[in-house]
Parts: C-alpha cells; sequence; structure tokens
C-alpha cells in the first residue's frame, strides 16, 4: 500500500508573547490509501494541530521551522495557493470536533453544503446537480426527510444530526483522506457509536483513507487497522490495532492502557501522574521523561528516535534501541 | 413577516400611547405657569388668565389630555407660545432639516463603521489597524460637539472647502416644498445646483454627528470578525477548500454583522439627541434645537410635540433594525420562514 499522507520530522511552533510554544517536536506519521488509521493521544498533545497541517488551515501564530508533509508525494507545505485548494476541495476533509460549532449558525445548510459541493472540484456543476448531490449526501448519512434540512439553520438540528451534517459534507463529494477530530467527543454515549458506525460504513464502502484521532483506545481499537500513540509532540509508538494492546512497548502506552477501566476487579483505574510538560521550556531530551519510572539520564539529554522493532511496529524509547 | 410586521405595529401603537401620556403629565407638573411664562413679565394678569383658557390650562388634567389626544389624533397639536404659530407646522418645517442630517450622519455610521471594521479585522495588527483603532478610540471618547468644533476649524476655516453655517448659502434659493428635505427637494424638481449647495451643508454636522457611533460600529465589527475567526466553521469552511475572500466576505462577515447592528440602532436613535449641539455650532436650524427651546421655555404643546415624534421615529427605527437582525441572525426567528 502507497502513502497517502507521509508527515517526516514535523515541527510546529506558535509565537505566542514570551517566545515560542514548540509544541510539534518532529513527528512521523503516514497513512496509507484505504488504510483507517487512529491517533491516541491526551488533551494538548498535538493531535489538531497534526491535522490542520495537513490542510494548512493552522492560524497565522504559526511556524514550521522543520519537516515535509506529503501528499501522494507532493509536500504540501511548499504547495502554491492553488494547489493548496485543490487539496482542500478535492483531496482531503475535516470533521471537527464540536459539530454544534462547526457549521455557521446564520446560514441554511443547504447553503453549506451547496458551497462545500460548489468548491470540491467537481466539473459542470448547475444548481439541480448541486442540489441532487446535497440530497443524496444527507440521504447516505440516514437523515430523514433531507429536503427538509437543506432549508433548515444548524439550530434547528440536534447534536447527532448536526454531526451527521458534518459527514455529509465530508463525504458529499469524492475524497481521498476523511480526518475525523474527535468527532464524538461532544455527543451523548448513545449517540457516539452510531456515529462511528456510521462513518466506518461509509468509509469502507468508498475505499477513503481515514484518520481518527481521539482520546478513548476503545473507539481506536475498534475503528482503526493503526493506530499512533501520541504524548507531547512526538508520536511515541505505533502499530497494527491488535499487537498495540496486546504487547505495549512504550511506557505511555503501557500507563494508557492501565489507565482503562476495568469492569471486574480492578476497581478505579489510576491514571498517570504528571501532565503534559510546558510547550515553553519542554524537557530537552525525550519528552515523556518527567512522567515515566524507567527514566534515566540519557532521557534527560537525548530525544529517543522512533524507530522499527518489527513488523511495522515502531517506538520511540531508548528502552529498545 | 406580514403578521409579524403588525403585531409589532400594534405593540407600538401601545407603547406610543404610554408615551402620551408620560410626556402630558411630566410636561405639566413641571413648576412654573407656561402663560405667565410666554406673555412675559409685564403681561396684565387678564391676558395670562385668558390665555390660560384657551389652552384649557384652567380645566383638569384628564380633561386636558383628552382635548390634547383628541387633537392629536386630527393631527393638530395646538400652538407654540414661543413661535406663536402651530407646533404642526413648526415640526413640518424642522423635522425634515434634522431628518436630513440624522440619515445622512446614520449611513455615514453603518457603512463607514463597519467598512472601517472590516478593513481592521482584514489588516490586524498592521499600522491601518492601529490607525484605525486609536480614530475609534478618539471616536468614542469625544462627544460629537468636540468633532463639530473641529472640523469647522479645519474644513470651514483652515482649509475652506464646506460651509459652516445653515441649510443653504446665502442667495441660494430654497426648493418648492415637497418633504421639506432640501436635498431631495431639489433633485425631485431637477435642481442640481441647488442640491450640491445644500448637501454641502449637510457633511460636515452628519459626520461630526456620525464619529461616535461610527467608532464604536468599527470596534464590534473588528472584534467580532475577529472572535469569528478563531470558530470552528470558519476553519471547517477552510478546510473544505471554499476560497478564503468568500469566507471572508460571505460566512465571516454575516454572523459578525449581527452585534453591530444591534448597537448601531441604539446609536442611531440617540443621533437626534446628540443633534442639538451640533446643530448649534453649524447654526442649522433643525429640530433638535427646536426641541431644546422648547423644553427651556416650558412651551407645553411644543415640547409634547417632539417627544410624540421621536417617540415615533423611536420605534420605528426598533422595528426595521429588529428586522435586519432577524435577516442576519435565523436563531431570533422574527421574520418568519
Amino acid at each position: 500500500m502507497g502513502d497517502l499522507v507521509k508527515i517526516q520530522d514535523l515541527y510546529v511552533w506558535f509565537r505566542v508573547y514570551g517566545g515560542y510554544m514548540k509544541v510539534l517536536n518532529g513527528v512521523n506519521f503516514s497513512v496509507g490509501k484505504g488504510e483507517k488509521v487512529s491517533i491516541v493521544g491526551e488533551t494538548g498533545c498535538g493531535k489538531t494541530t497534526t491535522m490542520k497541517t495537513i490542510l494548512r488551515i493552522l492560524s497565522s501564530q504559526a511556524h514550521i521551522p522543520k519537516g515535509e508533509v506529503l501528499f501522494e508525494e507532493k509536500d504540501i507545505l511548499k504547495m502554491k495557493e492553488g494547489e493548496i485548494k485543490r487539496l482542500r476541495g478535492r483531496g482531503v476533509a475535516m470533521i471537527f470536533q464540536d459539530p454544534m460549532a462547526s457549521l455557521n449558525p446564520v446560514f441554511t445548510i443547504g447553503d453549506q453544503l451547496a458551497a462545500v459541493i460548489s468548491h470540491s472540484g467537481v466539473q459542470d456543476l448547475d444548481k439541480e446537480k448541486i442540489r441532487q448531490l446535497s440530497i443524496n449526501a444527507l440521504k447516505e448519512v440516514k437523515l430523514p426527510d433531507p429536503e427538509r434540512i437543506l432549508g433548515s439553520y444548524p439550530f434547528q438540528m440536534s447534536g447527532g444530526m448536526r454531526q451527521r451534517i458534518c459527514i455529509a459534507m465530508a463525504l458529499a463529494t469524492e475524497r481521498a483522506l476523511i480526518i475525523a477530530d474527535e468527532p464524538t467527543t461532544n455527543l451523548d454515549v448513545t449517540i457516539q457509536d452510531q456515529i462511528l458506525a456510521l462513518l466506518r460504513e461509509l468509509v469502507t464502502k468508498r475505499g477513503n483513507s481515514l484518520i481518527l484521532i481521539t482520546h478513548s483506545l476503545g473507539i481506536a481499537r475498534e475503528n482503526a487497522d493503526r493506530i499512533y500513540v501520541m504524548y507531547a509532540g512526538n508520536m511515541v509508538e505505533v502499530s497494527n490495532n491488535e499487537e498495540l494492546f496486546c504487547n505495549p512497548l512504550h511506557p505511555y502506552t503501557e500507563m494508557l492502557l492501565g489507565c482503562v477501566p476495568k469492569l471486574s476487579g480492578g476497581g478505579i483505574a489510576e491514571g498517570i501522574a504528571g501532565r503534559i510538560p510546558d510547550y515553553l521550556n519542554p524537557p530537552p531530551g525525550c519528552r515523556f521523561e518527567p512522567r515515566c519510572p524507567y527514566a534515566t539520564d540519557r532521557c534527560r539529554e537525548e530525544k529517543p528516535d522512533f524507530v522499527d522493532v518489527g513488523n511495522g511496529h515502531k517506538v520511540a524509547c531508548f528502552k529498545y534501541n | 413577516m406580514g403578521i409579524n410586521l403588525l403585531k409589532r405595529i400594534g405593540l407600538s401603537i401601545f407603547v406610543l400611547f404610554g408615551l402620551s401620556i408620560l410626556i402630558f403629565i411630566i410636561s405639566r407638573v413641571v413648576p412654573g405657569d407656561p402663560a405667565r411664562l410666554a406673555l412675559g413679565p409685564r403681561a396684565p394678569e387678564w391676558a395670562v388668565q385668558k390665555l390660560r383658557q384657551e389652552m384649557h390650562l384652567d380645566k383638569p388634567l384628564y380633561t386636558q389630555y383628552v382635548l390634547w389626544l383628541d387633537g392629536l389624533v386630527h393631527g393638530d397639536l395646538g400652538r407654540s407660545l414661543v413661535t406663536r404659530r402651530s407646533v404642526t407646522t413648526d415640526i413640518k418645517e424642522f423635522l425634515p432639516a434634522t431628518l436630513e442630517i440624522v440619515i445622512l450622519s446614520a449611513i455615514v455610521l453603518v457603512f463607514g463603521g463597519i467598512f472601517l471594521g472590516i478593513i481592521s479585522a482584514k489588516f490586524t495588527n498592521s499600522w491601518l489597524d492601529g490607525l484605525i483603532r486609536v480614530i475609534s478610540y478618539l471616536g468614542i471618547v469625544s462627544p460629537a460637539f468636540v468633532w463639530a468644533i473641529i472640523f469647522v476649524l479645519i474644513f470651514g476655516y483652515n482649509i475652506p472647502i464646506f460651509p459652516t453655517m445653515g441649510r443653504l448659502s446665502p442667495g441660494v434659493v430654497p426648493p418648492p416644498m415637497i418633504t421639506g428635505m432640501y436635498t431631495v427637494d431639489s433633485l425631485i424638481t431637477g435642481n442640481f445646483g441647488t442640491f450640491v449647495d445644500a448637501f454641502k451643508h449637510l457633511v460636515l454636522p452628519a459626520i461630526a454627528l456620525a464619529m461616535g457611533g461610527m467608532a464604536q460600529a468599527a470596534r464590534i465589527t473588528r472584534s467580532s470578525m475577529l472572535d469569528n475567526m478563531g470558530k470552528d466553521y470558519i476553519a471547517a469552511e477552510k478546510a473544505y477548500g471554499i476560497p478564503e475572500g468568500l469566507i471572508f466576505v460571505k460566512y465571516l462577515l454575516k454572523p459578525s454583522l449581527i452585534p453591530t447592528v444591534s448597537v448601531a440602532s441604539l446609536d442611531i436613535a440617540a443621533l437626534f439627541g446628540n443633534a442639538f449641539l451640533v446643530e448649534l455650532i453649524f447654526n442649522y436650524p433643525g429640530f433638535s434645537r427646536y426641541g431644546i427651546s422648547a423644553m427651556l421655555n416650558k412651551d407645553l404643546n411644543a415640547i409634547a410635540g417632539v417627544i410624540m415624534v421621536l417617540g415615533v421615529i423611536f420605534v420605528t427605527i426598533n422595528i426595521i433594525i429588529d428586522f435586519i437582525v432577524a435577516y442576519l441572525d435565523p436563531r431570533i426567528g422574527l421574520a418568519g420562514r
């Protein structure tokens, strides 16, 4: 499988009062064609920043000192405006975290869907065709009465319906990659499963690649072929779905798995002591070192490489190299 | 939409009715004898008595109110004690003059404010943004009469490109009375030279009057656009490949204008009150000056007439603004879909 997106040694900094927040610290990541990949990590570890880099929608304070983001072997960071527009229209779609906030409150669903479709690079669009595509997209996400929804405003919809509409927007036209940024975090537990099942079904049916960002290992386990574990701006471990749960290598992954509450006999899970480091003055070596029970002097000074330990299972920790 | 409009108009009539009672009572309980004030201290007592009777001031308050209300529905607001003319005639003469200024001022306020706000938001933290923000602060902290004096000094004295007195230059014949607004009347009768002259007389007072509200509108537009720029839906629209220019002028601007329009409407309504000092400085025979002089002279009928007219204007502006806001923000749902 060729890589659709390949991120190599990506650094992203944000200019703030008092210096740079060094958020992404050499991220390595890839997703193959038709592959479903999940990124797991705690809040603030840079998952969304990584995704926004793929679409080049980072805020104006962002600064990229180093790194490559390849989409079909072309570097996104070096693309001109026109190419980026084509990429956003045709190549990648992103579904955001909060469906309450990711639809424009003062335009109808129909208007917003039409805008998305008409800038997706599809040829020969007229009003009737756009309408037809919009209705089809709404039908595909199993929303009843699509005609009425086209004329409605977001505030007239429930959270689950809005997230379905966001999925409809992402899938209204052909796209190679769908990025879903915690698509169910803000939804009811009962709705979460429906939305994920729908997303999984549609993406599988069309053969899109999917990047699913989540902080729930359970969601990752159910929906992804491969799982990345991210910590403080680094990918610390990646492996096949199965392998990661049976044989976690990185201390952070181990501890994350320890945090999952068990139904029988475990009591309440422990959690991980400490917090994500200060991005203004991050630890010079491994960023997990201050919280790591196995930390050595080497960890304090040197940043571990992301190395393959066999079978595509990669880990960034001195315990293994 | 039609039903909502009728509802609003119906409610407004109640508001105006309440206003009429309030203003009638307030104007009558203020101490001082209006008849004596009107005739002066040396008038004989019998003449004052006669005027009191003519004005029904000798009757109980509720009878006075009913008589006044009866006149009001017939378009008769009584006689002004100062100008000795019918209040209706006075209003017909003075109101259009101020309307002219206020309408131009409102246009400058809304469009100028939104335009400056957009520029400021588009070029955030550039020197242009900084300049607009400084001027906005100045606009908010300085009252309209300060701007009026500055404008008279700069554009009337140092660089005399605009007239600073009255409604028309000396020697220019006023256009025939149709609406009473010289600019409109001169255009209707096709007298372009008069139009230009009348318009020139409006420019400085209108801008001086608009400065405060315009600055406010610019600041609100700017901050609301910057606020919305960080919203997920704008990021989502970008992520879907919608061109940034289109996002800016359509998807970002529309939700950002809601607070601006709500605040600007209050500022526009306040223009009538602020117009007083500006009219004084530009020696402009307008409605606000008429209103203030009526109050200082305890000219009962004129006070009541002025307040009622202002009430109607306020109510109308409010209805219009509510419908604009309902158009911009479907969540309000007044326009009825």
